[in-house]
């Protein structure tokens, strides 16, 4: 509780969730890692890469995205409205059965309980725990809102909704399924329709998950760390519907050249392109909220977490659509490039900015002032670093195969057996461990400094 | 600034925006034929290769594998022909991929004689040095449950009656178990002698992948 009966303790409750999932998702991320250059370190079949892969971008996505956006969702929530949660009850029972879904989605993919769509992987009874959860938010988000002493609802606000509306569309009508017993089930789609259900949530489950909640936080941390307010009211509503309106269009820019039929894959790359617009505006808006003031980069710590994360943000999204052109398309896809372009998404984007509103908002809900700023910096650094290394390595791999898979004799014959294209990106996979690795470090830094921050005597009682 | 201090009317037309894009390139291609085309060549997996399915599902070997070969030059010289959208109908889920860490396996089906795929699934360090595809030795060690087998195809619609299934089970089970089987060899250095005579996981992934882009050469040879 807070000074205005504000619920902080739900909020607490879910950013060390968030950290508590990172950590782990990043230690499978890491063995994954080795695995692809040292196949030895599959040892037992909980522990084999095609396992390890759906625990890894699960307890990511699910577990420390959704973690981290149900915290500084209910913090936004509660300071945007000026009122607190009207179900205090709920939103701690929201807790408790999101790490409980999460824990036993982990468990059960570790099993191998696996529905192999992607992002949607597990299992109807699992499926049916996470649209209970999201019921569960829903029904604050929405109350909040409704006993509301704020006139307007603030950018962030309308973020949260469409967020709250659009997952819950995507995931009921990609997870519809026929049980066959109580750990399997199959799809009620069949063939190209399945991909074109599957890949029209795969994307834009990233788009709100990823994207929307993470705009939510910067639209609303950046200028409260700054003392600035945003640039333009105007842009930012102009991004925001032509985001959400053409976000859903572009799904089969990942099913480019397969079976599905070519007008929707050609629908998809044209609203692709488009997407750059709306993406953009939330790029111009948050550079220019710092027009005047860029001293800042130098004197707040947490402005740099922002403008890289929102430079990432705008490199990924014009690397997205540019990658969803077909001719483009059928050089890169299915290769280590599109790892990357995922990675500075997640890595540089989401992280960064996570990270900023988490070091804002914990001393605030806490009284205390941050435990570090100086292990914050070299934490900045260190994931940076990490990072871009990591991508980079990624994409140059990723040239690389492709070109390798394309490459012919002058006789017309190919000039590369798969393997040997296999072969030739292990050193790539050494140096994206050790990038992976110095990310890791990041990380554990920035989990240890919040962890202290907490444990600090309050500055003021 | 009407709607944005009323946020019931703000999420319903949230909710219509989203639903646009979705209507039109989802929605609707749900119910037209070109996204569900059929072809009298192209079967249902039998129980047992649906139990393979199944195994290459929870083993998440989708990870890795792509199948659906793309109409590029290169591309159809190195897999075969090009996926076409009949050969997925019994599908449920497709398993096209997103990532060619390994081989596309699509065309797959015929392409190497069972004891290829029983030796390389035990180790494929052993066949190809540099390769880095876990090992799959213990999928031998399982012995096949087949006790969900008929309500599995009976979910998918394949139409088989609950004898025809334990018939089509017993059947792979007496090929593989043969001593005339053409790769016993290999299968019984994969298996241990308890499970020489029974149906082993691997057994049915092999099924499986022997199926793979069978149906559709004679759909394409009729062409």
């Amino acid at each position: 509780m807070s000074e205005a009966g504000y619920n902080y303790r739900v909020v607490r409750g879910f950013a060390f969730s968030a950290l508590f999932w990172l950590v782990i998702g990043l230690v499978v991320g890491l063995w994954m890692a080795v695995e692809m250059f040292y196949p030895a370190l599959n040892l037992t079949p909980w522990l084999s890469f095609g396992r390890l892969r759906v625990v890894h971008t699960n307890g990511l996505g699910l577990g420390f995205a959704l973690a981290a956006i149900f915290a500084t969702s209910y913090y936004m929530l509660q300071r945007l409205n000026r009122a607190a949660i009207p179900f205090p009850r709920l939103a701690q029972a929201h807790l408790y059965i999101f790490n409980t879904v999460i824990a036993l989605g982990a468990l059960s993919l570790f099993a191998g309980m696996n529905t192999t769509k992607e992002y949607a992987e597990l299992e109807w009874p699992l499926d049916i725990g996470v649209v209970i959860v999201w019921v569960m938010f829903a029904i604050n988000v929405f109350g909040t809102l409704i006993k509301r002493r704020e006139k307007q609802m603030y950018i962030s606000l309308w973020y949260i909704i469409a967020m709250t509306v659009a997952i819950a569309i995507l995931y009921i009508v990609n997870n519809l399924e026929i049980p066959v017993n109580l750990f399997k089930s199959y799809t009620v789609y069949a063939g190209a329709n399945d991909a074109n259900v599957e890949w029209w949530y795969g994307h834009n489950i990233v788009g709100f998950i990823f994207t929307v909640p993470i705009l939510a936080m910067f639209y609303y941390f950046l200028p409260k760390a700054t003392g600035l307010p945003i640039y333009s009211h105007r842009l930012s509503i102009v991004s925001f519907w032509a985001l959400n309106f053409a976000y859903l269009w572009t799904g089969a820019h990942h099913l480019m050249l397969t079976p599905l039929p070519e007008w929707i894959q050609t629908v998809a790359m044209g609203f692709s392109i488009f997407l750059i617009a709306p993406s953009w505006g939330s790029v111009v808006n948050g550079y220019y909220t710092l027009q005047g003031n860029w001293d800042q980069m130098r004197s707040n710590y947490l402005v740099k977490f922002f403008i890289a994360g929102i430079t990432f943000y705008g490199l990924q999204t014009i690397q997205g659509p540019l990658q969803g052109l077909r001719t483009i398309n059928a050089f890169f896809h299915y290769t280590d490039w599109v790892v990357g372009h995922v990675h500075m998404g997640t890595m540089g984007w989401v992280t960064m900015v996570v990270a900023a509103s988490f070091y804002y908002m914990i001393p605030h809900i806490t009284n205390t002032e941050i435990y570090s700023i100086k292990l914050a910096n070299i934490q900045f650094w260190l994931t940076l670093f990490g990072q871009v290394i990591w991508t980079a390595t990624m994409w140059i791999a990723g040239i690389q195969q492709g070109a390798m898979w394309k490459a012919t004799n002058p006789d017309g014959s190919l000039m590369y057996n798969f393997l040997d294209t296999v072969a030739s990106l292990y050193p790539y996979y050494q140096l994206r461990f050790a990038a992976g690795l110095i990310f890791f470090i990041g990380i554990l830094i920035f989990v240890w400094n919040l962890v202290m921050t907490v444990r600090k005597k309050p500055a003021f009682d | 600034m009407g709607i944005t201090s009323k946020p019931v009317v703000f999420a319903v037309l949230s909710a219509a925006v989203i639903l646009v894009g979705t209507t039109a390139t989802v929605f609707i291609p749900l119910f037209m034929p070109s996204t569900q085309p059929v072809s009298a060549y192209i079967k249902p997996y039998t129980a047992v290769e649906q139990e393979g399915r199944d195994i290459y599902m929870r083993e998440g070997c989708n990870n890795c594998h792509t199948q659906t070969v793309r109409p590029l030059r290169t591309e159809v010289l190195r897999y075969g022909e090009y996926s076409k959208p009949e050969e997925f109908a019994y599908d449920r889920p497709f398993l096209w991929g997103s990532r060619r860490t390994g081989p596309d396996l699509n065309r797959v089906g015929g392409k190497y004689p069972d004891s290829w795929h029983y030796t390389h699934l035990m180790s494929p360090q052993g066949m190809f040095e540099k390769s880095n595809m876990p090992p799959y030795a213990w999928l031998a060690k399982n012995k096949l449950d087949t006790s969900y087998s008929y309500k599995k195809t009976s979910t998918l619609n394949y139409g088989y009656p609950e004898s025809n299934v334990q018939q089509q089970i017993e059947q792979y089970r007496s090929t593989v178990t043969d001593d005339a089987y053409p790769s016993k060899e290999s299968r019984d250095k994969a298996t241990p002698p308890e499970l020489r005579k029974e149906l082993t996981e691997m057994d049915a992934l092999v099924a499986y992948l022997q199926k793979l882009g069978r149906d559709v050469k004679a759909m394409e040879a009729k062409k």
